[in-house]
């Protein structure tokens, strides 16, 4: 690394941090096959359910071009994801791009108003926390964001159905299958899964984020800035948050990854249809290509989303910026 | 109209009466029910009429109805051979018609058939309706039916009702309106196996199943596997009447709270196959009522015979005395469920055997046949799952009644999935879960015949055997429902399926939708409710 220019060093980091990102991706989408062979039955087997003779099947099996090995299966579907092909599933012959096209991007909708929504409510009240440390808006947050996540988010969902949907009657009870044809209409259908969402993923990032710039202000050369005569807003968004950046992209990404492939319940519940829901029925059909693909989906945004974090980690380093 | 409610009176109640109208209870007998059970005649007649609105009206045209079913996934198909689900059902029926169908009472009655017609139940000869079209505009004939049918008898199909279909050797085409089938043996149950749901007709060389093209009362719109299909209304639809709705979007909640919450809400008019337990959910809303169905569906206890303990004398018959019926029936079941007699015909079916009383809970009398066959003090496993709906609290109530006699009955809870592959059928005693089927023929070959698939018990009687090959070749109907009596006889005291009950299914639907009707092909009116409902404004 020392023969290097010294200039190009982030930048190198980078590039490792994208070549190991590539790596992980192959080894998940190995180990999620191999997972998936050691579940109980196939999809000949599972389309047939209890009508599964096993005349019944193997003519089945034979129809889907079942009986090649499984890792060749797996490898041509490998090869044919290389050239940008995510393969034909099994269970309704349709081209998996179009199964998953539509419900990703309700799923992305779906993660980005939430983004929209979350990420500033939960960096100024986790930065106002640390700023007042010790003072009863501190406490405040700090009780809040200590029940919001105790509280199961199915409970939370239900809940403002109930209130909100059935006595109310302000929101429709589902998010999908209501006629979003003006923005009103997307805004109540919206309403409830993202403020749901947001309570799931927001306490997370609020305490990170305080804790992370609490940790920076500790430090001496804050105590300098301090000494220095910089007044206390200053002082933290100026010295401490630059340094604090790092930790706090880090609980974002790690806290937003869950939006993409973790809100099965969410989905369930508003009749929601993202792609979390799809992965569940590719697993109980056991449908091969529509499993990999969803995972290599969720595998590619957690990647993304925690080598985006680094990224801006390493370049909010000065020591590494600067070096 | 006043509306005396009694203050305990719940929906729950209601759809019990409702049911009893439809089952063609009379006025009086409903009433003598009522004060029976503490109401009123004032009350009581009040009730009545709120009831009897829900039944009898007149239909009004247009609206679009949102229903929603209990499960959708990547699955869900359009092509009728490989329906598996109530939701590819209700799709089925709305895009395409079957060449007969059952009705409300269990009788046949034609659809795209005009008649079907044999002499000895071997050779059958369908003629079909003239001038019927499919939504592309293609007129109905022979060939479109004898493609459909002999689909069934492909093996790359995967069709659901291959086993079923194996009978026709022979299904050819006469002229265009006129198609001959031959069966390998007689069976005089023809017509009623062509209303099963997967002999609905498509036309000649159709193998894309992205779109519907059928002959059904409405249009397939939008096809979405595991989120949603909307339909149109098919303005060129044979029959005379209906469909009334102008569209129909279907998909389905997967969660029963969600399901309900949506219908509260307004935002879908039916909710399908809701969870008794969660029925007093709907109390105190005047918007929405039950719908009530008792078709043929059961869990059952199923003991093999062929494997310890199941084979030692005496086992099977104590514990068909320590199933407590009743109370599976008014806790587990909320009282949604018809208490049943250990045999697979339900009082749906017109073969029902009605003196086959059901055993009575006698514990005392378990144990003694339990110390005779030796098995007292033993840890006995007994497999339950959710897959097999309710077996879980089934299995405890035994478990209890059990422990109170000194028999120890380990129940094992399995997960759902896999359930069917791996435990069903293969443990010594484990929960089974039935659909109802429409005729006792196709019950019996499927569970009870010695070489049946599904044997559950491995039940294995020849005189059996000759009895249901006996039956399905008669053509005479008091002959038939002799030996289905005496099979139903034979299957409540030797077979090994402790059937406790037949559940009933229970559908919320919002006030504005009327004319559903229950059928013994399922809930939902067996699933063909979308060309005969309406809303009401």
């Amino acid at each position: 690394m020392c023969t290097l220019p010294t200039s190009f060093t982030p930048y190198f980091l980078i590039a490792q941090r994208l070549g190991i990102a590539l790596i992980t991706l192959v080894i998940v989408s190995f180990a999620v096959f191999f997972a998936t062979e050691l579940l109980p039955g196939d999809v000949a087997q599972i389309l047939l359910g209890q009508a599964a003779t096993p005349e019944a099947v193997a003519g089945l099996r034979e129809a889907m071009g079942l009986n090649e090995p499984a890792i060749y299966r797996f490898l041509s579907w490998l090869a044919g994801l290389a050239s940008g092909d995510l393969g034909i599933s099994y269970v309704n012959n349709m081209p998996v791009t179009q199964l998953i096209g539509g419900r990703l991007i309700s799923s992305l909708k779906l993660a980005g108003v939430t983004t929209l929504f979350t990420v500033p409510i939960a960096l100024s009240l986790g930065i106002g926390a640390a700023m007042a440390r010790g003072s009863l808006f501190d406490r405040v947050v700090s009780v809040l964001t200590i029940s919001v996540i105790s509280v199961p988010e199915f409970m939370v969902a239900t809940l403002a159905v109930v209130i909100f949907a059935v006595w109310l009657g302000w929101l429709p009870a589902l998010s999908y299958g209501v006629e979003v044809d003006s923005w009103s209409a997307m805004l109540r259908g919206y309403a409830m899964p993202v403020i749901t969402l947001s309570f799931v993923v927001s306490a997370q990032m609020i305490r990170m984020t305080r804790a992370a710039v609490i940790e920076t202000i500790n430090t001496p050369y804050v105590e300098m800035a301090l000494l220095k005569g910089a007044s206390r807003s200053r002082m933290v968004l100026k010295h401490a948050l630059p340094n604090a950046l790092g930790p706090i992209a880090n609980a974002v990404a790690l806290s937003l990854s869950y939006l993409v492939g973790g809100v099965i319940i969410v989905e369930t519940i508003f009749n929601y249809p993202g792609i979390a829901k799809l992965m569940v029925d590719a697993v109980s059909t056991r449908d091969l290509p529509l499993i990999q693909s969803c995972a290599v989906i969720f595998c590619v945004s957690y990647l993304s989303l925690i080598t985006f974090a680094d990224v801006i980690a390493i370049l909010s380093n000065p020591r590494l910026r600067h070096r | 109209m006043t509306n005396k409610r009694p203050t305990n009176w719940t929906d729950l109640d209601n759809a019990m009466v409702e049911h009893a109208i439809r089952r063609g209870a009379s006025r009086r007998e409903l009433l003598k029910m009522m004060m029976a059970s503490g109401v009123g005649i004032a009350a009581g007649s009040s009730l009545l009429a709120s009831a009897g609105r829900a039944v009898a009206a007149t239909p009004v045209s247009g609206g679009h109805l949102k229903a929603a079913g209990w499960s959708s996934s990547t699955a869900d198909t359009l092509d009728p051979a490989k329906a598996s689900l109530s939701t590819d059902y209700v799709r089925c029926c709305a895009f395409y018609n079957r060449l007969t169908f059952l009705n409300e009472t269990g009788a046949v009655e034609m659809e795209l058939a005009d008649s079907i017609s044999t002499d000895d139940a071997k050779t059958w000869e369908i003629k079909l309706k003239k001038g019927v079209q499919f939504h592309d505009g293609h007129t109905l004939n022979a060939d479109d039916v004898v493609y459909s049918l002999n689909r069934h008898l492909d093996e790359a199909v995967g069709s659901k009702v291959n086993s079923i279909a194996k009978q026709m050797t022979e299904i050819a085409k006469v002229d265009d309106t006129t198609v001959k089938i031959v069966l390998a043996t007689a069976n005089a149950d023809l017509p009623t196996i062509l209303a099963l749901h997967h002999f609905m007709i498509i036309a000649d060389g159709t193998t894309d199943f992205t779109k519907a093209n059928g002959t059904g009362a409405f249009i397939c719109e939008t096809f979405e596997p595991g989120v949603k299909s909307i339909a149109v209304k098919n303005p060129n639809y044979f029959k005379s009447e209906g469909p009334y709705l102008d569209s129909f979007e279907f998909f389905a909640i997967t969660d029963n709270n969600a399901r309900i919450n949506a219908l509260l809400s307004g935002d879908i008019h039916l909710a399908a196959a809701v969870n008794p337990r969660s029925l007093r959910m709907l109390e105190g809303h005047d918007s929405v009522r039950t719908s009530v169905s008792t078709s043929g569906n059961y869990t059952d206890l199923n003991i093999r015979l062929d494997l310890d303990p199941g084979s030692k004398a005496g086992f099977v018959e104590g514990m068909k005395y320590l199933i407590d019926r009743e109370t599976i029936q008014k806790s587990v079941m909320r009282g949604f469920a018809e208490i049943a007699n250990d045999q697979p015909i339900s009082s749906a079916s017109r073969y029902h055997n009605p003196n086959l009383k059901p055993r009575e809970y006698d514990p005392e009398r378990a144990k003694s046949l339990f110390e005779k066959a030796g098995v007292l003090g033993q840890s006995i496993p007994v497999i339950a799952s959710e897959a097999a709906g309710s077996s879980v609290d089934m299995a405890t109530i035994v478990q209890q009644a059990g422990a109170q006699i000194g028999m120890n009955l380990d129940v094992q809870r399995m997960p759902s999935d896999g359930y069917w592959s791996n435990y069903w059928l293969k443990s010594p005693i484990h929960f089974g879960n039935i659909n109802p089927r429409p005729t006792p023929d196709i019950l019996f070959s499927l569970l009870y015949a010695s070489d049946a698939p599904w044997n559950e018990s491995q039940y294995k009687s020849e005189k059996f055997d000759k009895m249901m090959v006996e039956a399905r070749g008669a053509l005479d109907e008091a002959k038939r429902t002799e030996i289905y009596w005496e099979m139903q006889e034979m299957i409540a005291n030797d077979a090994g399926t402790v059937i406790p009950v037949y559940i009933s299914n229970v559908d919320a639907v919002t006030t504005k939708l009327q004319g559903l009707k229950s059928n013994p092909l399922g809930g939902m009116m067996g699933y063909v409710f979308a060309e005969h409902v309406w809303l009401e404004a």
